[in-house]
């Protein structure tokens, strides 16, 4: 790596610091506590540190790897490299830069749990809703489906899909994740819209005559927001678990475009001898997804003072 | 309560028909026909509309479902193209394998995860308990498969404590003695039940935690305060017992984390389960063979939820009366 890598890098962690510092002013200055009680949780901040830090060097990748991800820079001299100030997470079996695969993997891992989980929230959110609102046989049709797809196994369906519809590209696999993942959202949300429409102020908006698509749009899912961004960001982690889960299983993202997951399964052969090129795209994992929980922890702590910490 | 469990197995049986009939519609819905004519040479249509013909695809869907489910009736999920045989003999000694690794992992799971829950209750807020809150929740965020590897480098390659894979030992095992048998398929089972069940019990301990706090906040534990109990005992006798039956519940979801934790689990320890069959199926683009562990898995799933239910109901008699 280097000395502009180097200087890069440590400009994202300058960068995240800032950013983390300036969001924690805002919230103090805000009207609610909400923003104020988050940032009270010691987790749930320098898991919001993760998380920036992270998004940060999946979007300045093209500063942060010194190589391109999928460079094999000398098949016979480099191979399986310990971590060296050249090659800070050492290289893989192809010869391949570690860190940059990890930098550029980032992309695709934080990508696919970010897209996946924004169509599972858009579907659940709006099948909730509509179960919730309309009830009755509407109500019931929605929910025993639910029910079956609550019962199934997700990585099974997943599974299914794939083994018919042969290797997916990113987008497919994102639309797959999405709707296999919206089935607790959707129970969620129908819970809170069930509540939600007996309150004065829907019966204010149907008695001055908005019809049902704009009370549920304009009035009954923006007071559902805070569980469903609590659940948006333990979804988010989960999402990630599963696409490194199939890509672990050669069926998820397919070389040579790097995913923290592919990435463990290619180092998986050679753990007792390079062990660096398994360890690194994992601890990124653990570490993403913990951030996430500790991030959606805090935020259900904050905006829910009811409930106790868990 | 007879009522309350006639619906209840009117409602799982009616999920379980709904997963069959979504089996059914993957494999139509599938692109391409099992007879593609004119990939790398041209087949005469004659012969391909007698294989229609002789396969009974040529007949109008709900003819062909009807045949699919009386099939299915007769425990015949179709043949295994990878393997050679039929699917139910690969699923029939897949399952036990399975039921042993989950099983264990389920008792490690709650074992575990409730103890630490009781001792973060006790400890609540002070050191003991954060330590332990950071614990469970970095052991609850790690992926599965790579808590795997690295105990299996850890304790297998390293330290040779226990096996790498497998059930058991290929070479020695038939020439041992029954004592050393079973402690055999016990050190085969030991990491692979640990890592499923490690990364369950931070679930656990995390929920058991925030059920025992609730508890104790309750009137009846002020009541058992006010006795004159010591708190240990308030913990124990009282906050514990009631804090135990969501744990029931949770039975139900811990199946299908269970089940998805074993596909990958399985694969990492060479574990021949439904998991390692569904992996490999996938490997070997075996679609019958990767729907029936589908089908089997969602049986699995709703009757573990059937039996969560029923332990429920038998436990507390709220439950009853609210369903």
């Amino acid at each position: 790596m280097s000395a502009f890598t180097w200087l890069a890098l440590v400009a994202s962690v300058l960068w995240t610091v800032v950013c983390v510092v300036w969001l924690r002013r805002r919230a103090g200055r805000a009207r609610g506590d909400a923003g104020r009680r988050f940032f009270r949780y010691p987790m749930a901040t320098s898991g919001l540190a993760v998380l920036v830090f992270f998004a940060t060097i999946a979007l300045a990748a093209p500063l942060l790897a010194p190589y391109p991800p999928w460079l094999q820079l000398d098949i016979v001299q480099l191979q399986n490299l310990p971590p060296s100030w050249l090659h800070p997470f050492g290289t893989d079996l192809y010869s391949r830069d570690v860190w940059s695969r990890l930098v550029y993997g980032a992309r695709v891992s934080l990508g696919i749990g970010t897209l996946g989980m924004l169509v599972a929230v858009t579907l659940g959110a709006l099948v909730g809703a509509i179960a919730g609102y309309f009830r009755r046989a509407v109500d019931a049709v929605l929910m025993r489906f639910v029910d079956v797809g609550l019962a199934v196994p997700r990585i099974f369906v997943v599974l299914v899909v794939i083994a018919l519809w042969d290797r997916l590209a990113l987008l497919p696999l994102v639309l797959l994740l999405g709707c296999t993942g919206w089935f607790p959202t959707s129970r969620l949300v129908r819970a809170e819209v069930l509540s939600l429409r007996e309150r004065p102020f829907t019966e204010a908006a149907r008695a001055l005559g908005a019809g049902p698509w704009r009370v549920i749009f304009r009035h009954v899912l923006p007071n559902a927001a805070a569980p469903l961004i609590v659940s948006t960001a333990l979804g988010i982690g989960n999402m990630m678990l599963l696409e490194a889960a199939l890509s672990f299983l050669g069926v998820g993202v397919q070389a040579p475009r790097p995913s923290w997951g592919n990435m463990i399964a290619d180092g998986r052969e050679q753990l007792a001898t390079a062990l660096w090129t398994s360890l690194f795209p994992g601890l990124a994992i653990a570490f993403v997804v913990m951030a996430l929980n500790a991030v959606g922890d805090g935020a259900r702590d904050a905006l829910d003072p009811r409930q106790e910490s868990a | 309560m007879t009522a309350w469990l006639l619906r209840r197995l009117a409602a799982a049986l009616a999920i379980i028909f709904a997963v069959v009939t979504l089996c059914f519609a993957a494999i139509h819905l599938a692109p391409g026909t099992p007879f593609l004519p004119g990939q790398d040479r041209p087949i005469d249509p004659a012969v391909v509309e007698r294989l229609r013909a002789r396969f009974g695809l040529d007949q109008p869907l709900p003819v062909q479902y009807a045949r699919y489910l009386r099939a299915l009736a007769r425990g015949d999920l179709g043949e295994s193209f990878s393997q050679r045989r039929p699917v139910v003999d690969a699923i029939a000694s897949a399952v036990p394998n399975t039921l042993v690794l989950t099983g264990t992992a389920l008792a490690i799971d709650f074992l575990l995860g409730v103890l630490i829950g009781v001792v973060q209750a006790a400890r609540a807020r002070r050191r003991l308990d954060v330590a332990l809150t950071n614990a469970t929740l970095f052991f609850y965020s790690l992926p599965t498969f790579w808590l795997g590897l690295v105990l299996l480098l850890v304790f297998g390659q390293w330290l040779h404590w226990f096996p790498v894979g497998g059930v058991t030992d290929p070479v020695l095992h038939d020439t041992m003695p029954f004592a050393l048998r079973l402690l055999d398929r016990l050190r085969h089972l030991a990491l692979p039940a640990l890592t499923l069940g490690l990364v369950g019990a931070a679930g656990t301990a995390r929920y058991q935690r925030a059920a025992l706090l609730e508890a104790l906040g309750e009137d009846y534990a002020r009541t058992a305060r006010a006795k004159g109990l010591a708190e240990p005992r308030v913990l124990m006798d009282h906050a514990l017992r009631n804090a135990l039956l969501p744990i029931v519940t949770l039975l139900g979801l811990a199946l299908p984390f269970l089940l998805t934790g074993a596909v990958v689990v399985e694969t990492v320890f060479t574990w021949p389960g439904l998991g390692k069959l569904a992996a490999d199926a996938i490997a070997g683009r075996d679609y019958p063979l990767v729907i029936a562990t589908t089908l089997i898995s969602s049986v699995l799933v709703v009757l573990g939820s059937l039996i969560a239910d029923l332990l429920a109901a038998a436990a507390d008699p709220r439950v009853r009366l609210r369903a």
